[in-house]
């Protein structure tokens, strides 16, 4: 009896296996990990029937080739438009692709993403490690022996039957308003003048190409601290915070950051739009829009719904996307599968 | 223009603890005190203790640090003024109980100092105007505090560095030392727990891993409130103590800090 398996022909820059993160083990140093894009992930997820937040494979920049090695098996790329074939022949992503022994799915890059995923129907078989089988390479903790995936590396799936239900499709996230990155003021804005806090909420922000699963650093004009300085007694920090060292230049602090650390931290990204902010590439701008406690609530809601929601409308008829946002993407998102 | 209604009565600007910040829609920071002693970080880890005993929906952890605990919760269950409520209640119920939540661990933990393994000894001797004797019985005689657990699995923020140890950290880091690397840098100390990037110094190395997997029923050895010394070793005891589970560690359990 040969095992059920994903095999890695040719691997992408990062590619590791993350689901929705660890819960728990930060008092203890282990950061929380998961998907770098949420929301993208999900949606790998709805599109092939697993939970929203089993284990799929991250990756980012572009996604390598596969190959399957079991009778079959229902695969999903999302994260953005990436392009993509399987025995040469084109594919779009967003939609789920019912594959057999031997087929391989060859995955380039996205002109609008950083990082993509490779969902499959039942998720990877891989052990879960303190809750969850999200990799957290500095700690050689999760996913592949806590490593990233090489190329002949054999990822067990966990399920190999025909899927005998139709084919699913998301539309595919072409126009994303990259320029506003929503955030809550704090925990130290305390550390700032009231002109640092205008400029950051007035200025351009350029993602730098020092970008990877702990922080983005940022570039734009100095954010100047004020007499309490520009270090703390190092406290827990949460996902999301935008810390700024001396240099004045913020760090947006992304899924496998410091569970604690000596930084100010000015402001904090929504949960709703922490996955935007990882996939704007380097060289990009954003803008940050505070907003109040109230209206973050509602906007963590909102997105709870929506990851709630994608599963059903992953079922829903092919067609039924070019009534709503209306994007000739979305249009051949839907059409390509 | 950005600061809302809600925010700015949030944010109290006087000096007095606690202190509520925001660390995000689904976080409450909450400040005990400005500075690292060990009476500020005893009333963290009550309270800690203390929230972990009032069963409240939607508080999903918590991160105990120096002088401050940040609560992370379900802000569908949760607002950060019920958060704020709780911990207020909590800390009410702290004042009267003034022990630590788990009584203080004592750990004599060995190290071999110098050579290949503490190759910044003479370095920090020459820094301090020290010998490396010197260097080592200072940092062996001394009594240290686990003040919080962070940054890496496992990895122990120490208190307890003798002043004449205090030494500015590395300019550039050094990209890589292994797991267990008995370092100092600023007036702190620590025992590093997988093989990480430092910019802290390098005195030796102990056989004994904060953070173990395989030790399932403990892969964190240590936790906030232990108290640790270093006990010199010869380079072929740690050899032999790196095949032992617990690497040569004595625990002493119900110890006084």
């Amino acid at each position: 009896m040969s095992a059920q398996c994903l095999i890695a022909i040719a691997t992408p820059p990062l590619a590791t296996i993350q689901d929705a993160g660890r819960r728990g083990w930060m008092r203890w140093g282990v950061s929380g990990s998961g998907a770098m894009d949420i929301e993208a992930l999900a949606a790998g997820n709805a599109l092939v029937g697993n939970a929203w937040h089993e284990a799929a494979i991250e990756f980012a920049w572009i996604g390598g080739e596969w190959e399957i090695a079991a009778r079959c098996c229902r695969l999903a790329i999302t994260g953005g438009n990436f392009r993509l074939s399987v025995d040469g022949i084109v594919r779009p992503p967003y939609v789920s692709l019912d594959l057999r022994r031997g087929q391989r799915v060859r995955i380039e890059g996205a002109p609008n993403a950083v990082w993509g995923y490779v969902a499959v129907q039942g998720g990877f078989n891989v052990p879960e490690l303190l809750g969850s089988r999200a990799t957290l390479l500095r700690a050689k903790l999760g996913g592949v022996d806590g490593r990233t995936i090489e190329a002949g590396d054999a990822l067990p799936l966990r399920e190999g039957v025909i899927p005998h239900s139709p084919t699913r499709a998301l539309p595919i996230p072409l126009k994303r308003s990259w320029q506003e990155i929503r955030v809550l003021l704090g925990p130290q804005d305390d550390h700032f003048p009231r002109t640092t806090l205008s400029n950051f909420a007035a200025e351009d922000w350029q993602v730098t190409n020092r970008i990877d699963r702990m922080g983005y650093h940022l570039s734009g004009p100095k954010l100047v601290h004020g007499e309490k300085g520009a270090n703390i007694i190092s406290d827990g920090i949460a996902v999301g915070s935008i810390q700024v060292p001396a240099s004045g230049q913020p760090i947006a602090l992304m899924r496998d950051c410091q569970p604690t650390g000596g930084y100010p931290k000015l402001a904090t990204i929504l949960s709703c739009d922490l996955g935007r902010l990882a996939q704007i590439r380097p060289g990009s701008t954003l803008r940050f829009t505070p907003v109040s406690r109230v209206m973050a609530a509602h906007l963590h809601r909102e997105f709870t719904n929506r990851l709630a929601d994608l599963d059903r409308q992953a079922r829903a008829p092919r067609g039924v996307f070019v009534r709503r946002r209306g994007s000739i993407g979305e249009l051949i998102g839907a059409m390509a599968g | 223009m950005f600061i809302t209604d809600a925010y700015t009565n949030f944010v109290s600007q006087s000096p007095e603890y606690p202190r509520f910040l925001v660390a995000g829609e689904s976080a409450l920071l909450v400040e005990l005190g400005n500075s690292i002693d060990t009476a500020t970080n005893d009333q963290v880890l009550q309270l800690d203790s203390a929230l972990q005993q009032i069963p409240k929906m939607g508080i999903l952890e918590t991160i105990p640090a120096y002088r401050s605990l940040l609560i992370i919760f379900d802000p569908i269950l949760q607002t950060h003024d019920a958060v704020m409520e709780v911990v207020e209640e909590a800390l009410a119920q702290c004042v009267s109980d003034a022990a630590l939540p788990q009584a203080a661990r004592e750990w004599t933990i060995p190290v071999v100092y110098g050579g290949a393994h503490g190759f910044d000894l003479a370095h920090v001797a020459g820094h301090c105007g020290r010998s490396e004797a010197d260097v080592v019985a200072l940092h062996a005689g001394a009594t240290y505090r686990v003040f919080m657990i962070g940054f890496n699995p496992g990895f122990p923020y120490l208190g307890g560095l003798t002043p004449e140890l205090y030494i500015p950290r590395r300019p550039v880091p050094t990209p890589h030392v292994e797991p267990g690397c008995v370092i100092i840098g600023g007036g702190q100390a620590a025992i590093t727990s997988v093989a990480t990037p430092t910019g802290w110094y390098v005195l030796g190395r102990t056989p004994v891993r904060a953070f173990d997997l395989g030790r399932q029923n403990a892969p964190f050895l240590f936790r906030a409130g232990d108290v640790i010394r270093f006990h010199p070793i010869s380079q072929a005891d740690h050899d032999r103590l790196l095949a032992t589970e617990h690497g040569g560690a004595i625990c002493r359990e119900g110890a006084t800090a």
